[in-house]
């Protein structure tokens, strides 16, 4: 029952291996949008440590958004693509290895590097563990929620930028309530409610989001 | 030609060839009954409504902008509901409906961001304030933006029907969750905000007059729709037999019109 | 040499496609088409460029919608059974489904364990050795010909005996005479064997049995 899903797995995890170039590239752009935001709002200490939940937040977002049209533009272009969707298992559950595959080896990084680029912001140290948590919770998400807005943009003209005006709006929640569960967990509030909401989000993602996303890459492969 | 799918359906006029007639005939009407609505509404709303105790005159913007706030999240409804029976049962009319009026969508969610923004200035001595209702409008403008870009990108019409449906759909399953998230985050960081739509007090006469005006919105947005999807439903259809005749009898009709002349 | 179909295929229509029509951007290419395959059928699509070859097969898969019509397998229609029917369904498209990081031995794995085939290392390696590529097994898939590419595609077709229905789209580009003699020996024992095969080519391959004919050009609007 789980060939496809397994297989796909394993080839994408093998695939981002010998593409490793890729991920590093995702993690540089998330360092360095991080460490422009000192030029832009200066470096007073105070102040970069209020806004560095939202920028870390903002930045992780803005990398996977980055990295998502890489999600399915190559099966696309050399006809895996076709070949997935002509196999007997469902293509919600494939979809699902894809995605999964994605994260690990794009979202995954970037939530290990995130602490580090949190030192740099001086974000107190309290907030670390809230920070990973929340991270942990929330890309998954972008990246459930960005795969259908990938498989809809699949092989047009623009449509990276159109990718972006699709699936931007959508990644909102997510920046409020994972940017809120650290800034929650900081003013001493407690970041369970945000936490939790975020948890709720990714079931529910997890159950959508691969169905649409299925029937998004039909209709594209049309 | 004969489709299937078409002839199951279970309303006459789901089918294009009687759907486009019917179109034509009802679009005046809606325009004639929303010029005779906005009339009586603004009418109501900058004649007869008393002016507001504490805001003076200014506050005469929302015979204007609830009406659009109302419509933009109304129109956004009836999109994904097109999306989704278009998806379901496979008929083309709905995928024509959804888009045709996703721009007037957008224009009204434009229309209520620029009145607030106009109130809010002598309100909140600022255009824009990130206030929860405004900032879900905003981000329901980026979905109609979206939608509208997404769908012109496809240039094979079906390919755009479909993949529009789609984020139509993901969009409604995510607004009331983006509209939760926004207050959410509101009450944390603004406290509690002026509203924009709780005048104090509101007098029957205010209250009447956006009634007319929000029905003035449905006509104006009936007869827009009516009107955009009827060169749709052309365009779609021109290969086959009930188009081709529309266009000969259109074509002979502004021949004799042009010899008349 | 033909050999007999086995008389208990011949009566049994496996795929039968009514009234077809599809549509391509806003052009309808062709309608009303229809024709059926029986166990040991070989059909070659036929029809100038451009007139839809391509797009039925790609509609005979269900990988396209039909603007109208109906493909029925084993008697159901394909959108319906979709699953059983890909189950029994081996397509090759234009595209060779490599990828250029990929090895073709880790190419070919891959296709034939997403598509769920039950198919060892071994099984690969020997099917990759067969149709020519015994030397090119653990190279990394960009350096490959494109005649090479293609033969990583076609193996395949040695590990899915068990598929009954195979839809190739221009199997014999790119490969030389002998390989396009043994693809056609391959094609036909197929056939032999109870299995279909539908397949559009610009040139005469050597069959052992010549395959009926559909002219797409015959229903073009």
């Amino acid at each position: 029952m789980l060939s496809t899903f397994l297989a796909v797995l394993r080839r994408d995890l093998l695939l981002a291996w010998r593409g490793r170039a890729d991920v590093l590239v995702t993690l540089a752009f998330f360092i360095i949008v991080v460490c422009l935001f000192p030029f832009g709002v200066g470096a007073e200490p105070n102040q970069l440590r209020a806004i560095a939940p939202g920028v870390l937040w903002v930045a992780a977002l803005l990398a996977c958004l980055l990295s998502l049209h890489r999600l399915f533009a190559q099966d696309y272009s050399d006809g895996t693509l076709e070949q997935l969707l002509l196999s007997s298992e469902p293509a919600a559950l494939w979809v699902m290895a894809k995605v999964l595959a994605f994260w690990l080896s794009t979202g995954l990084p970037v939530v290990a590097v995130a602490p580090a680029m949190g030192l740099l912001l001086d974000l107190e140290q309290g907030g670390l563990p809230v920070l990973i948590l929340s991270l942990l919770l929330g890309t998954p998400i972008l990246a459930l929620l960005g795969a259908v807005g990938a498989a809809l943009t699949l092989g047009l003209r623009g449509g990276g930028m159109l990718l972006a005006l699709l699936v931007l709006p959508l990644f909102v929640p997510v920046l409020i309530f994972g940017a809120g569960a650290v800034e929650a967990e900081l003013s001493g509030s407690g970041a369970a409610a945000h936490l939790l909401l975020l948890g709720g989000g990714l079931a529910g993602a997890l159950a959508l989001a691969p169905v649409a996303c299925a029937a998004a890459l039909r209709i594209s492969t049309d | 030609m004969t489709n299937p799918e078409r002839g199951r359906s279970l309303l006459r006029f789901a089918a294009p060839q009687n759907f486009y007639p019917l179109a034509g005939r009802l679009a005046p009407w809606f325009a004639a009954l929303a010029v005779l609505l906005t009339a009586a509404g603004l009418w109501l709303g900058f004649f007869v409504a008393p002016t507001d105790a504490t805001q003076g005159q200014v506050y005469r913007v929302i015979f204007i902008h609830v009406p659009a706030a109302w419509m933009s999240m109304f129109i956004y409804v009836v999109m994904a509901f097109w999306s989704a029976v278009g998806l379901i049962m496979n008929t083309r009319l709905s995928f024509v409906m959804s888009q045709a009026l996703a721009p007037t969508g957008a224009m009204f969610c434009f229309v209520a961001l620029w009145t607030g923004a106009l109130w809010g200035k002598p309100t909140w001595g600022a255009y824009w304030v990130w206030d929860a209702r405004l900032t879900s409008q905003l981000l329901l403008l980026f979905l109609y933006f979206g939608f509208i870009a997404l769908t012109r990108a496809i240039e094979d019409p079906r390919r755009a029907d479909r993949a529009g449906a789609i984020i139509a759909l993901v969009g409604a399953v995510n607004v009331p969750i983006i509209y939760f998230s926004v207050q959410w985050w509101n009450t944390l960081h603004q406290g509690a905000s002026v509203s924009l739509t709780k005048a104090p007090s509101m007098a029957t006469t205010m209250l009447t007059g956006m009634l007319v005006m929000a029905l003035a919105s449905w006509a104006y947005t009936l007869a827009v729709v009516l009107w955009r999807v009827r060169p749709m439903i052309l365009e779609r259809e021109r290969h086959t037999e009930w188009v081709g005749a529309e266009l000969e009898r259109a074509g002979k009709l502004s021949q004799t019109a042009g010899g008349r002349a | 040499m033909a050999h007999p179909v086995p008389s208990v295929f011949q009566s049994v229509p496996m795929l039968e496609v009514e009234s077809l029509a599809c549509l391509k951007g806003d052009r309808l290419l062709f309608r009303d088409l229809a024709f059926r395959l029986q166990a040991g059928g070989l059909l070659r699509v036929a029809g100038p460029n451009g007139v839809g070859k391509t797009s039925l097969l790609r509609l005979v898969t269900g990988l396209a919608l039909p603007e109208a019509g109906e493909i029925r397998w084993r008697g159901e229609s394909i959108r319906r059974a979709r699953e059983a029917f890909h189950g029994d369904l081996l397509y090759l498209g234009h595209a060779a489904a490599l990828n250029d990081l990929l090895s073709p031995l880790e190419n070919l794995r891959f296709a034939c364990a997403a598509a769920g085939d039950a198919v060892d290392e071994d099984d690969c390696v020997q099917a990759l050795q067969r149709i020519g590529l015994a030397d090119q097994l653990d190279l990394p898939a960009r350096v490959l010909s494109q005649g090479q590419r293609r033969r990583v595609g076609l193996a395949r077709l040695f590990l899915s005996n068990a598929r009954p229905l195979w839809v190739l789209d221009e199997p014999f580009t790119a490969l030389d005479v002998r390989a396009v003699a043994d693809l056609a020996a391959t094609l036909s024992q197929h056939c032999d064997a109870g299995g279909m095969v539908m397949l559009t080519t610009h040139q005469d391959a050597p069959f052992a049995r010549p395959p009926e004919v559909l002219d797409v050009g015959v229903f073009a609007c």
